[in-house]
């Protein structure tokens, strides 16, 4: 078991969680990882961020195991989850059942009892014995990431887990998924393709367009981060410009509340 | 089998929720008002002489003979036959076809192996094979609990293949991902997920097993229902012809009832 005793923001130093090596996948003539290279360290939250078809699901898949690379290497210490972009709950097992469906090896108390403390952490403890199609998209959502931290991951791999919510909703699961980083410090791969969503959560934000990490940025600020910060509206206007973006200069400055 | 079972698949699975339930309460006894009528109206046509009896029992006659029928003892012995050719015959025939569908389902080489003949094999009459039947295995219980056997197993193959096939791949890519080996993805997301289309399949099969019996039986029989009623027609007691006929359907219905009982247990998650 790895332990986590990290204090101080993760270093280059320490040796990584997530290890990738010339990774490799092409469908047919179509190259959609070419020699990726990349390091996670140790509870570091990294944001993915790439156009569709940039290849950044592809990577999820591979390491979450759902997805084998033609060349190159993947190193995961410890456990890995993954929350999809819908909740994938089964339907026809209860809230609880599903969230203990990772748990197989224990007694089904316990997976019981484990159940509903995670559920309990993602403000989901009345839904315990609820059907999946009763549940609204933020709660199945909710139950769906409380089923990939029922492990105690060490990675904890996010795929557009928000991308189909509504923007409040939305706004109420980054402040969840900050809150149980914030207690369980596993590394995150969140991919996505909101800019402003990787700046809000993320230590470090990639850009893969064609295969290939063709930027990043480390977000310094603290969290939880105002979008309309200078710094972090710098970074937008980067990370727009990185993806192919442009945005438009704000013809009224005075209206971004420098502090 | 004729191809569109499957198309009827949709239109047979019913959900209930509480409010409907009582709404059809309400409707199901406005509903029974015609057919009462109808049936007063044979009661009524039958007295006054329009409908002969020799044509038509009236409805008193027909329950009358069944109530002789049961005290003489000639009633059970023939339900008690006739149940047993369809609990044979559907038991072999259901073995067969969820077997079946169950390699043909879960593998890509079964799938080549059975799938092709199932499906030509399908769309052949089965009652078309009673005389063969009688030339291969005789005129007993055999060719009888056989053509049961293939008229179940089709459209319990053909449901509960679809069935295994429809399941959301995407909900067999997050169990491969929460670590359940092959078994376990079995287990917990491919039956389950198959079993609403099952259970369709097991309705058709059901009704599919009453009417095979009923060819059979007219056939070369000395017991059993179909029995009762060709002997009883060759009298012309209509009276007891009709009452047969009224003991395969309630049997069907009785059958019919079960399976929506097992799936209003089985599939509640779909309404919570």
């Amino acid at each position: 078991m790895a332990r986590r005793l990290i204090e101080a923001p993760p270093q280059a130093v320490t040796s990584p969680a997530v290890r990738i090596r010339g990774l490799r996948r092409t469908f047919g003539s179509n190259v959609v990882l070419d020699d990726l290279d990349l390091d996670i360290a140790p509870g570091e939250f990294v944001a993915l961020l790439g156009r569709s078809g940039s290849g950044k699901s592809t990577l999820l898949r591979i390491l979450a195991g759902l997805d084998l690379p033609q060349a190159g290497s993947t190193e995961v210490v410890g456990a890995a989850s993954v929350a999809f972009q819908e909740p994938r709950l089964l339907p026809w097992r209860r809230v609880a059942d599903n969230v203990g469906l990772g748990l197989r090896r224990r007694s089904r108390a316990d997976r019981r009892a484990r159940a509903a403390e995670v559920l309990g952490e993602v403000g989901l403890t009345d839904k315990t014995d609820a059907w999946p199609v009763t549940l609204s998209g933020g709660q199945a959502q909710r139950a769906s990431l409380a089923r990939a931290l029922v492990n105690d991951p060490e990675l904890l791999l996010l795929d557009e887990p928000f991308s189909a919510l509504d923007a409040l909703t939305r706004i109420e699961m980054h402040a969840l998924v900050l809150k149980v980083w914030n207690e369980h410090r596993p590394s995150v791969l969140l991919v996505t393709h909101d800019v402003d969503e990787a700046l809000r959560l993320a230590d470090r934000v990639i850009v893969l367009s064609a295969g290939r990490i063709v930027h990043e940025s480390r977000v310094t600020n603290p969290r939880p981060r105002a979008l309309h910060d200078e710094a972090i509206a710098h970074r937008r206007i980067e990370l727009l410009g990185h993806l192919g973006v442009a945005e438009p200069e704000s013809s009224h400055p005075a209206q971004k509340e420098s502090a | 089998m004729p191809g569109p079972e499957v198309a009827r698949l949709v239109g047979m699975t019913t959900l209930a929720t509480a409010p409907a339930k009582r709404q059809r309460r309400t409707a199901g006894l406005r509903r029974a008002i015609s057919p009462l009528a109808l049936l007063a109206l044979w009661q009524i046509a039958s007295t006054t002489g329009v409908l002969p009896a020799d044509k038509l029992s009236p409805p008193s006659d027909v329950v009358t003979a069944l109530i002789d029928l049961w005290q003489a003892g000639a009633l059970q012995d023939a339900v008690g036959i006739s149940v047993q050719r369809v609990l044979i015959g559907f038991a072999l025939g259901a073995t067969a076809g969820v077997g079946l569908a169950l390699v043909a389902g879960l593998s890509r080489t079964g799938e080549e192996a059975i799938d092709p003949p199932m499906q030509m094999l399908r769309t052949l009459p089965h009652f078309g094979l009673l005389p063969l039947f009688i030339l291969w295995f005789g005129i007993d219980e055999t060719p009888k609990v056989t053509l049961i056997a293939l008229g179940v197993a089709f459209p319990l193959y053909v449901n509960t293949f679809a069935g295994i096939r429809g399941v959301d791949p995407k909900l067999i890519d997050a169990g491969r991902a929460l670590g359940l080996s092959w078994s376990e993805r079995i287990r917990h997301v491919i039956l389950p997920g198959a079993l609403p289309s099952a259970l369709v399949g097991l309705r058709l099969s059901l009704g599919v097993a009453w009417l095979t019996l009923i060819v059979a039986e007219q056939i070369n029989t000395t017991a059993g229902i179909g029995f009762l009623v060709s002997d009883a027609a060759a009298f012309s007691r209509t009276d007891e012809v009709v009452g047969g006929l009224l003991v395969y359907s309630l049997l069907g219905l009785l059958t019919d009832s079960f399976v929506r009982l097992i799936e209003r247990k089985a599939l509640a998650w779909r309404v919570g």
